[in-house]
């Protein structure tokens, strides 16, 4: 046990996920040979993200403002709307370029083991959507694990009886990958959803 | 395959050993406690990437040890290539392994590249124990055979954790707006799982037949016209006898079957706040004549039953892929001289087989003997005569 500030500060950095007692022992020594600039920065950015950062009222991204980036964009086709877990993947999909519509954020998926249920996402707030913007196809793309693939047939099922288009992203076979290392679940998923040529 | 060397570091009780090793008999002897079991532990934790004894990595560590390391080299293509497999088992943290020398960035990827069938004495609860038990004896082999099964069962079990944890909150008043969803991945999942369990139900019924037949024939009094029967028996109180040659069971039928047992349940779940339908409840019915094995087997029937079942293994597993090795942890010693014998013969077709005794002349086996004595093990084989005179083998440090 270190002694006061830089034993707090240990803790601290062994809180955050991913962050074992050696390596946090280590960022913390790390901050103490920081420039004292250096570290005034690094606790600015702390204190600014929980200050300034929201999320957008109408998608649930992370945002700035009352509506997040995406959602003030004029050019983006409001008919296409496609509903992701959390920021992080709207922010994979986006790196694509391939998707130019919207975004919903369901901030999780659904898990009893964990008590999530629709209730505890922003599902009503989806559906409300529905009802207010002229939404036409909706993609789910949430995980293709088990909690992924239940939220995804749950919102289908739904959606469905509200006539609108709705699609799941495909899952199957990394891209350059090799089919002999595929795992039989990944490869029956992919034979599955096989298309024609 | 077989196994040219075998190298131990600080795994269980032993500081360091290394075994030469060759194709056919080998027997490794030495009194009770000594560290026999844990030579053939080793080995067979390369193949399914678990202990037979522990749940756990931390106990095969020896104490106050970081790590332990088992190293084996074997020949497969029937002699012509070198395999080389390392594994380091940590007591805390992440374990690696390296093949032929090259780092593995998944564990799991050099899990079963060295192939083995254990019989131990544990395994009389495949026959006496519980339907887990038996459960455990299909999926390592399915996992042996198929490395993907591991992960159709992982999913299984994911789903099956979210769907009992919904319908304890049914069951507590919370809606189950999502029971539906997690039925259809319950019945999607399990059905894959039940295609496949059947099917090695299947593909082992010959063999163990066969074996059980050959290693009890011309006992006095056994009952050599009653063969040995399997029956893979589902939670839906449906049982499909295994037969030999019977192809891949109809996956959409079993989830047709599923899904009716899971509705035919549906108020008692609500009730208990469980699943009550699915391959988790399953279990394989092992007969003898026409007598359920368990209950009514003697101690001899359900051990030879036991060593059957194994010994079926090894069938179902050489189908494809290299040959296993035999690895028989103090079994010459429970059987009567009849079986012994027929148990001897047997091994004389195997590619290798690593034999443990307490008593040298219980293994009626022709090969080279290894002494294991106080946490240490000959890395040379030994001459016959000082075994029985109980000479001290303890290696040189």
């Amino acid at each position: 046990m270190y002694e006061g500030p830089i034993q707090d500060l240990i803790e601290e950095f062994g809180r955050l996920p991913g962050v074992g007692p050696k390596s946090a022992q280590r960022l913390a020594f790390h901050v103490l040979t920081m420039d004292a600039a250096d570290a005034e920065r690094l606790a600015r950015a702390l204190v600014a993200v929980k200050e300034k950062v929201r999320f957008c009222v109408r998608c649930f991204n992370v945002s700035e403002q009352d509506e997040c980036r995406i959602c003030r964009d004029a050019r983006r086709d409001p008919s296409l709307l496609c509903v992701v877990e959390e920021p992080r993947d709207l922010m994979a999909i986006e790196k694509t370029g391939e998707f130019r519509g919207r975004y919903h954020v369901l901030g999780g998926a659904i898990s009893p083991i964990d008590g999530v249920g629709p209730d505890q996402l922003r599902v009503a707030e989806l559906f409300a959507r529905l009802g207010e913007e002229d939404i036409t196809e909706v993609v789910l793309a949430t995980n293709p694990n088990s909690e992924g693939e239940a939220t995804a047939s749950y919102l289908a099922r739904t959606l469905k009886a509200m006539e609108v288009a709705v699609s799941r992203i495909a899952s199957g076979l990394p891209v350059g990958g090799d089919l002999e290392y595929a795992d039989e679940v990944t490869l029956g998923r992919a034979f599955a959803g096989r298309r024609a040529l | 395959m077989h196994l040219d060397r075998l190298e131990l570091v600080d795994f269980r009780s032993y500081a360091r050993a290394e075994l030469a090793l060759g194709p056919g008999v080998r027997v490794l002897v030495g009194a009770n406690a000594q560290g026999k079991t844990n030579l053939l532990e080793a080995i067979h934790y390369l193949s399914v990437g678990a202990s037979h004894r522990v749940a756990l990595d931390a106990p095969l560590v020896r104490a106050g040890r970081e790590a332990a390391v088992i190293r084996a080299g074997a020949r497969v293509d029937a002699g012509t290539r070198a395999l080389s497999v390392e594994l380091e088992l940590r007591a805390s943290g992440r374990n690696r392994a390296r093949v032929n020398g090259q780092p593995q960035p998944r564990v799991g990827d050099a899990i079963g590249r060295i192939r083995s069938v254990l019989f131990a004495p544990e395994d009389l609860t495949l026959v006496r124990g519980d339907p887990s038990d038996r459960r455990r004896f299909l999926d390592d082999l399915l996992g042996q055979r198929r490395p993907a099964y591991l992960v159709a069962r992982q999913e299984y079990e994911r789903v099956l954790r979210q769907r009992n944890a919904l319908l304890r909150q049914v069951r507590a008043g919370q809606r189950g707006d999502t029971l539906d969803e997690w039925t259809a991945a319950l019945v999607r999942s399990g059905a894959a799982l039940l295609a496949a369990r059947i099917a090695v139900a299947h593909a082992l019924s010959g063999p163990a037949d066969a074996a059980y037949r050959e290693l009890v024939a011309s006992a006095p009094g056994g009952k050599a016209s009653g063969g040995v029967r399997l029956t893979y028996e589902l939670s839906t109180g449906r049982g499909v006898t295994a037969e030999p040659g019977f192809g891949v069971p109809d996956v959409g039928g079993l989830a047709a079957e599923l899904q009716a047992g899971v509705a035919a349940v549906a108020p008692a779940e609500r009730e208990r706040g469980l699943t009550l339908v699915g391959p988790h409840r399953d279990d394989l019915i092992l007969h003898v004549g026409e007598l359920p094995a368990k209950g009514f087997a003697s101690q001899g029937e359900s051990w030879s039953l036991a060593l059957a079942l194994r010994l079926a293994s090894r069938e179902v597993l050489r189908e494809v892929g290299e040959d296993p090795i035999v690895l028989l942890d103090d079994v010459f010693a429970e059987l009567d001289d009849g079986r012994r014998a027929r148990l001897a013969d047997r091994c004389e077709e195997f590619e290798q087989v690593l034999v443990t005794a307490a008593v040298d002349a219980d293994v009626p086996l022709e090969g080279p003997r290894h002494a294991v004595l106080g946490g240490a093990v000959t890395s040379e084989p030994v001459a016959r005569e000082s075994l029985s005179r109980g000479d001290d083998h303890t290696m040189p440090t």
